[in-house]
């Protein structure tokens, strides 16, 4: 009988923080310049050039650490970590190895069999992104770009505490849920905003020896990573199957082939000398800093539905979607308090929102419709200004482009007809041209209306009032 | 009374009173640089066009009233590990040899705000990496006293600059000794200030946590002077130090009387001149005759101070000169295949031995394995030493010794033992360890006529003290220049 194995993971979690400038220096961290013009002597590498922490940096990092439960390092420092690599300017990261900012906390994750558990954080650090190689092959020649050198990343490592890719993906949605509701990072995996590397080893079930580890790297998003998992246990298992060992090394992942191969070994592994960056002061955190801190965490996602069901008595189900990101509950929010009617805002969000998001592959961070134009188009149909199908229409009007719905509706000519004459007047030639409907329907087939009715809707163009058209048919019908 | 015999202060108040003009100065400056650089070589870059335009410039605003500092209109000189915008800035390094910065080091932006004319680029040991500035890439300074001699280093350049009268006063950088012995070998007085307390934002580092910009003047109220206006709370540098007690000239006066002077025996024992220690003492004598009370005491640890030293500062160096790499900026190797030879050869062949001996030495001492053995315990060391001169500051107001153990050594002798060399930074070094303010003043001459230096070392931010001793002693001692010494 084959061996039983189990898996055993841990992560090393990089997240972008979202702050304006980078960490040691006044350049902008936005996405998009031109080449090398979000840059500055400090994050060049230019001779005689200091790093300056931006405070900000530190906030988000440890606002991140109180969420997760860490201790929070009331004396920490930074430290160079030296390696050559010409995305580098300075030939040195500024780390934390020594006196990272966290340690020993922990984010608990529903398992797949419903049962809780805790994921443990080993610790949280802070640190420097670096630029970007740009090889244009036509040249013969390689381009450094350094907008994103000095971008702030916070590294968050947990201990091998996964024993699956769906406790993995339970952890990173967890974390990356906690990182948005404090708007610390978007954590898009896509746009490398939030990066996973994979440690993973396997051993006989029932053993306690850790198996030796690989590390897996180049994961952009939840199914690259879960098939890198499935993918490296596999590979694991086989070799062991085999009588061969595990080589402790850095792998890469390519999605595509479905396959990972080597970047580097052990044995290539770099001393990278770490010791503390003479050019930065410690790290010092007050008590009044930490406890300010503490004091702007902010709702997070088990307070949020708690009060959900409390306050606006939606659907559980409804509030479990609408609490999943940051993004969605803000839009909830934002919109119940403008036009106070929770249920028909969670209507929208659960309803076309969701669809068009899936139909058209879009992720909730990036949902920018405002509240303010959603609590317009509420309005609008509750003024019977408009009919439901017309709402609709312009709902995904707005979702793609944000339009203001009071003016598309006007521009458009969109607005419910209420003038009696004109309907009456399609309701007569509707029913004088659909004699066996008619006849259907006063034989007592409840079901012929229907179509009439859709009938008299394209008589108007779609801008009548379905109640009305209904009971003018009736009516008429009656008669 | 000729010009260039001027001090700074002196030059700037005549320039004031319209007596001369800054351009005058500069002129006459350039004279003396046209005559005597083909025999010291001060200079690694002058920038004589430059220096006319900015002289013509801050004596317009001199005329206007807009400057009036002691400082306006005086032509100086920077070390050249200082960034200046616009201007060459080496570090005395072929790996800089055509590097031109942008923007200009905090130091200098500030003395050009109280109307400094910088002269030119002063020649210095490579990376400041050296005692003799024989490491320099483009060629040695020669000692203005005697040119068979070093200015020292690393900032001989300025030192040798300032005795030569080829500036009225120059920066330096002083890492383990870098101003102040200089400036004890060539007879000017030279002040590194408590770490934090002058910008290092554009000085390029050599060891970043011992580094400190200070003057390198004629006298001791030209040294108060430029320290005053150099000196500034900068927010981009993360390890500059508000202070509230930066008014340094407030500090020059003729008064010593009960201030409590401590000379430590380690400092008088084997490897000391005979000369210099006659000519320290009898120094300290004149002190005590101004009513300072001189006591005898052991300071201790001495003799860990160079080991921590070279560690602690090799190390860091290790790691500031990796962006030394030919991708951005500086020399790169003409032919290479690939980035790791790259790396490689421009390397090898842009650092000199010494910066080379410094790197690997560094690299060592902070790899896996010896990190804990050499780094770690050099940092131990340096906090004990910062604890006995705590001990030391609890009893004295002020440590007097020698800057150096000998006067200067002819060139040629130093590289070719450079264990030899470092030894000779035993005095100075513990106070870049412990952060501490010291100051070098012209005590006497040698049998030689070779110039020796009093060291004067206070506690964290006590400058004022330093500079009011040395003032006191100086005014004392008497007029010591070149240019009088020869004449007598």
């Amino acid at each position: 009988m084959a061996k039983e194995y189990e898996t055993v993971i841990g992560l090393e979690v990089h997240v972008e923080l979202a702050t304006k400038t980078k960490i040691f220096c006044g350049c902008s961290t936005a996405f998009g310049g031109a080449p090398n013009t979000h840059t500055c002597p400090v994050c060049t590498g230019m001779p005689g050039s200091l790093p300056v922490l931006n405070k900000q940096v530190l906030e988000y990092a440890i606002s991140v650490g109180i969420a997760t439960n860490c201790e929070i390092t009331r004396y920490g420092k930074f430290d160079r970590k030296n390696y050559f690599y010409p995305d580098n300017p300075q030939n040195y990261q500024i780390s934390q190895l020594y006196l990272p900012i966290c340690r020993n906390g922990g984010v608990e994750i529903e398992t797949e069999a419903g049962g809780k558990k805790v994921v443990g954080i080993h610790e949280i650090h802070m640190e420097e992104d670096a630029g970007k190689l740009l090889h244009d092959e036509w040249e013969d020649c390689s381009l450094v770009d350094y907008n994103r050198s000095g971008v702030p990343l916070i590294e968050i490592v947990s201990e091998p505490d996964m024993r699956s890719a769906e406790e993995v993906i339970a952890y990173l949605e967890k974390l990356r849920l906690i990182i948005q509701y404090l708007g610390a990072s978007d954590c898009k995996l896509q746009e490398g905003s939030m990066r996973a590397d994979v440690n993973l080893s396997v051993r006989e079930a029932g053993t306690e020896a850790f198996g030796t580890r690989t590390e897996m790297k180049n994961l952009n998003s939840f199914k690259a990573i879960m098939r890198a998992i499935e993918g490296e246990r596999e590979r694991q298992i086989d070799l062991l199957e085999e009588g061969k060992a595990v080589i402790q090394e850095t792998r890469r992942w390519d999605d595509a082939k479905g396959e990972s191969y080597v970047m580097r070994s052990k044995e290539d592994a770099q001393d990278y000398r770490y010791f503390p960056d003479p050019d930065l002061v410690p790290v010092v955190i007050s008590d009044e800093m930490l406890e300010d801190l503490k004091s702007r965490q902010p709702e997070f996602r088990t307070d949020k539905m708690a009060r959900y069901k409390e306050e606006y008595g939606i659907p559980d189900y409804d509030i479990d979607i609408i609490t999943g990101t940051k993004r969605m509950a803000d839009l909830f929010e934002e919109t119940v308090a403008i036009c106070g009617q929770p249920k028909k805002v969670s209507n929208w969000l659960m309803g076309e929102t969701m669809r068009l998001m899936k139909e058209k592959e879009v992720d909730a961070e990036d949902l920018h419709f405002s509240p303010e134009n959603l609590a317009k188009l509420i309005a609008l149909v509750d003024n019977k200004a408009i009919n439901g199908s017309v709402a609709k229409e312009v709902f995904e009007v707005m979702f793609e482009q944000d339009i203001e719905p009071e003016q598309y509706v006007e521009e458009k000519g969109l607005k419910t007809v209420h003038d009696e004459g004109a309907l009456l007047k399609a309701v007569e030639e509707v029913i004088a041209g659909n004699p066996q409907s008619v006849a259907d329907y006063r034989g007592g087939k409840e079901k012929a209306l229907g179509f009439l009715v859709g009938q008299t809707m394209k008589a108007m163009k779609g801008k009548a009032d379905p109640a009305m058209v209904n009971r003018a048919l009736r009516e008429k019908l009656a008669e | 009374m000729n010009l260039l015999d001027m001090t700074a202060v002196e030059l700037s108040a005549a320039i004031k009173d319209g007596k001369t003009t800054a351009v005058d100065a500069v002129r006459a400056s350039l004279e003396r640089i046209e005559e005597k650089e083909a025999f010291y070589h001060c200079y690694i870059t002058l920038d004589r066009e430059g220096a006319l335009a900015q002289a013509q410039a801050v004596q317009a605003r001199i005329e206007k009233g807009e400057l009036s500092g002691p400082l306006a209109g005086v032509p100086m000189a920077a070390k050249d590990n200082l960034c200046t915008a616009g201007m060459l800035t080496t570090c005395a390094s072929k790996i800089l040899g055509n590097f031109v910065p942008t923007y200009s080091a905090e130091a200098v932006l500030n003395l050009q705000k109280a109307g400094a004319v910088i002269l030119g680029k002063t020649n210095m040991d490579e990376f400041a990496m050296g005692s003799t500035t024989e490491t320099s890439a483009f060629g040695e300074t020669k000692n203005p006293w005697n040119p068979a001699h070093v200015p020292g280093g690393s900032s001989g350049g300025s030192a040798a600059a300032v005795a030569a009268g080829e500036c009225f006063y120059a920066l330096g950088s002083d890492t383990g000794g870098s101003i102040r012995q200089p400036a004890s070998f060539c007879g000017v007085v030279g002040m590194k200030p408590t770490y934090g307390t002058i910008s290092r934002y554009g000085l390029i580092a050599y060891g970043s946590s011992l580094d400190q910009i200070g003057p390198l003047a004629k006298n001791v109220a030209d040294c108060a002077a430029v320290l005053e206006a150099a000196a500034s709370h900068d927010e981009k540098d993360s390890t500059s130090i508000e202070r509230k007690d930066m008014d340094f000239t407030a500090a020059l006066a003729e008064d010593v009387k009960g201030m409590k002077i401590g000379i430590p025996r380690d400092y008088f024992g084997e490897g000391l001149d005979k000369e210099v220690k006659e000519a320290v003492l009898q120094a300290a004598k004149v002190l005590e005759e101004k009513g300072a009370i001189v006591e005898e005491f052991d300071l201790s640890l001495v003799d860990y101070a160079i080991p921590a030293y070279y560690t602690i500062a090799a190390a860091e160096a290790s790691s500031n000169l990796e962006r030394f790499d030919g991708i951005k900026y500086g020399y790169r190797t003409a032919d290479y295949e690939g980035l790791h030879p790259m790396y490689k050869k421009t390397r090898s062949e842009g650092f000199g031995e010494e910066v080379k001996r410094r790197i690997m030495l560094g690299s060592f001492v902070l790899s896996s394995g010896y990190y804990d053995a050499y780094y770690l315990k050099a940092l131990k060391v340096k906090a004990l030493i910062k604890k006995a001169f705590d001990d030391a500051f609890a009893e004295y107001d002020v440590i007097l010794g020698p800057a150096a153990p000998t006067t200067a050594p002819k060139l040629g002798e130093s590289l070719a033992d450079p264990l030899k060399m470092y030894l000779g930074d035993i005095y100075t070094i513990a106070v870049n360890l412990a952060g501490l303010p010291g100051i070098s003043v012209p005590c006497g001459l040698d049998s030689a006529g070779l110039p020796i230096g009093l060291q004067l070392i206070g506690d964290c931010f006590q400058e004022k003290k330093l500079l009011r001793m040395a003032y006191t002693y100086e005014k004392a001692r008497g007029v010591f220049s070149k240019a009088e010494k020869e004449a007598r």
